[in-house]
């Protein structure tokens, strides 16, 4: 078994090294296969994530999206298969193993997934107060720091179910960014939520990518919110505004959409194929 | 394609390895580290603190049961004054505990398994583990361990309790003489019994939280599974002690009589 914690120390540094270049894989994704019982979830998927890059995966429900983020943090094994995450091997790494894996890694889930006995605060820092040995006046910092980078700063002690559905998604992102990964993954982060909302949440995934340079795993069956973040960018004015704008075709061909059917990869390409496709079943769902 | 007969033996033999898993689990995370205090803390408050009205009424309110029905039945055997016998017996060997751990799996035990339950069919429980945190060492450990823990001090206060509504039936009701109540209590205790009704709520605590999170923990379905899964928890658990009672009392009287 390949594993960043058996590797010898120069191989861990090579791994490093290639991994701090621009076009490093971060995510690779090599003919995984699930299936739950008789029901088939993912046949044979591949794909791979560049750093700083991001994936939107589409699909209609029960097509593998989310079990496709599931095995990347571990919370689900695939039956077949090889999956990397920031150059070590995960599907074959114990729950313990794991747990330095998912340190470079948030994700965000359906529905926001916060923890509702907790304040916004001790929500966003949680894994800082819990698993960190960080100051806890440096926790607060770093809460307040990214709460107001998702602007929502003012709500800072209030519990989930004070918060509105948009609210606690963007709450939930903040969860995710406070330990500074390098690799976000969003499950239907937008779900539910009305275009107006949606957009503000679309607009943190891009700041995250552009700004914060992370790479991202972008799963959902919003067609609006999926082609807002793969053709918008974020810019920092030079006094410090951040200005959500149309991107540049190189920028746009960062963002990879792959389509997901039956558990099987049907389409992989940016924004243009995917509009250009003539596949019947792709047509039928950008329609 | 499994039968009908198949398919619940097939479950019921993976409920039983799930639980075993997550007790070893849970006394793995109880010996090494990290053993979250703060939840632990918070732990032994809820469930020993919280459950302390509940299992204070019901130990009143049965040890004054007790004193009415045995005295009745006493009177015809002219043995009125030993009411206070027949009352500290029961409620330290038998009563005490049992009922003790039943309103700990109603109050306690549906608790965790909603908490948990919740948790689970809103992702909260893989939010955690994204995060780098262990369900079973953040959840479980410190629920078990406040189980354990508070349900013989909640047994020890609930005899206490019920022998003071004994007391009170004997002295008002059936006009016993209070020395003579409180005499007879100690006359009839050994410490044999003292040592079964201690041992026991251990076991009924160990039982009664390792059994809701379990069935929490295995929660599916949305909030249906949630409600599901509280009433399997109160009927699993009830059931458990009246079951554990059994055995555990067999094993006392070979090891300690």
């Amino acid at each position: 078994m390949a594993s960043r914690t058996t590797a010898p120390p120069d191989v861990e540094q090579d791994v490093k090294q290639i991994l701090s270049e621009t076009g490093a894989p971060v995510i690779v994704f090599d003919h995984v296969k699930l299936a739950f019982d008789d029901k088939v979830v993912l046949k044979d998927v591949s794909f791979t994530l560049i750093k700083g890059h991001t994936k939107i995966i589409l699909g209609a429900s029960g097509s593998g999206k989310s079990t496709a983020l599931k095995i990347i943090t571990g919370l689900l094994k695939a039956d077949e298969g090889v999956v990397w995450v920031n150059g070590q091997r995960v599907d074959q790494l114990t729950e313990a193993q794991m747990m330095p894996v998912r340190a470079d890694l948030g994700m965000i889930f359906q529905e926001g997934a916060l923890f509702d006995s907790l304040t916004v605060r001790e929500n966003v820092g949680y894994k800082l107060y819990e698993e960190t040995q960080m100051p806890l006046d440096e926790v607060g910092r770093r809460v307040e720091e990214v709460l107001g980078f998702i602007g929502l700063a003012e709500h800072i002690d209030k519990m989930p179910s004070e918060l509105s559905g948009g609210q606690r998604r963007r709450v939930a992102i903040a969860r995710a960014m406070a330990f500074k990964p390098s690799i976000l993954l969003y499950d239907e982060a937008t779900t539910g939520l009305d275009p107006i909302t949606a957009t503000t949440v679309d607009e943190e995934i891009i700041k995250l990518r552009d700004l914060e340079r992370v790479s991202s795993i972008v799963v959902t069956h919003q067609l609006r919110d999926a082609f807002y973040v793969a053709t918008h960018m974020a810019v920092r004015d030079p006094d410090g505004q951040v200005r959500i704008e149309a991107a540049t075709p190189e920028k746009e061909r960062e963002a990879e959409f792959i389509m997901l059917r039956d558990g099987l990869i049907i389409f992989e390409g940016d924004a243009d194929a995917l509009r250009a496709s003539k596949d019947p079943y792709i047509r039928e769902f950008l329609s | 394609m499994y039968s009908l007969a198949e398919r619940w033996l097939k479950a019921a033999a993976l409920e039983a390895q799930e639980y075993v898993r997550l007790t070893l689990a849970a006394f793995r995370g109880t010996v090494t580290p990290p053993i979250y205090r703060h939840d632990l803390v918070e732990q032994l408050d809820a469930i020993g603190v919280g459950s302390l009205t509940v299992v204070l009424l019901s130990g009143l309110f049965t040890g004054a049961a007790l004193a009415l029905q045995s005295g009745q039945t006493l009177d015809q055997f002219g043995a009125r004054p030993v009411v206070g016998r027949l009352v500290s017996a029961s409620m330290i060997k038998e009563l005490g505990p049992v009922l003790t751990a039943l309103m700990l799996t109603g109050r306690v035990g549906s608790g965790i398994a909603a908490e948990l339950g919740s948790m689970m069919v809103t992702d909260q429980i893989n939010a955690l583990r994204a995060l780098g945190t262990d369900p079973i060492r953040k959840l479980v450990v410190p629920r078990v361990l406040s189980g354990f823990l508070m349900t013989p001090i909640l047994t020890v206060i609930s005899d206490f309790v019920g022998i003071l509504g004994g007391w009170v039936v004997a002295r008002f009701t059936l006009q016993v003489n209070s020395g003579l109540y409180w005499s007879s209590i100690t006359k009839a205790l050994y410490m044999e019994d003292v040592w079964m009704g201690l041992i026991k709520p251990f076991v009924f605590g160990f039982l009664i939280v390792t059994i809701a999170c379990h069935v929490g923990l295995r929660t599916r379905g949305g909030t249906a599974g949630v409600g599901k899964a509280t009433t399997i928890s109160v009927v699993a658990g009830s059931v458990a002690v009246i079951a554990a009672d059994f055995f555990v009392t067999q094993v006392l009287f070979t090891l300690l009589y």
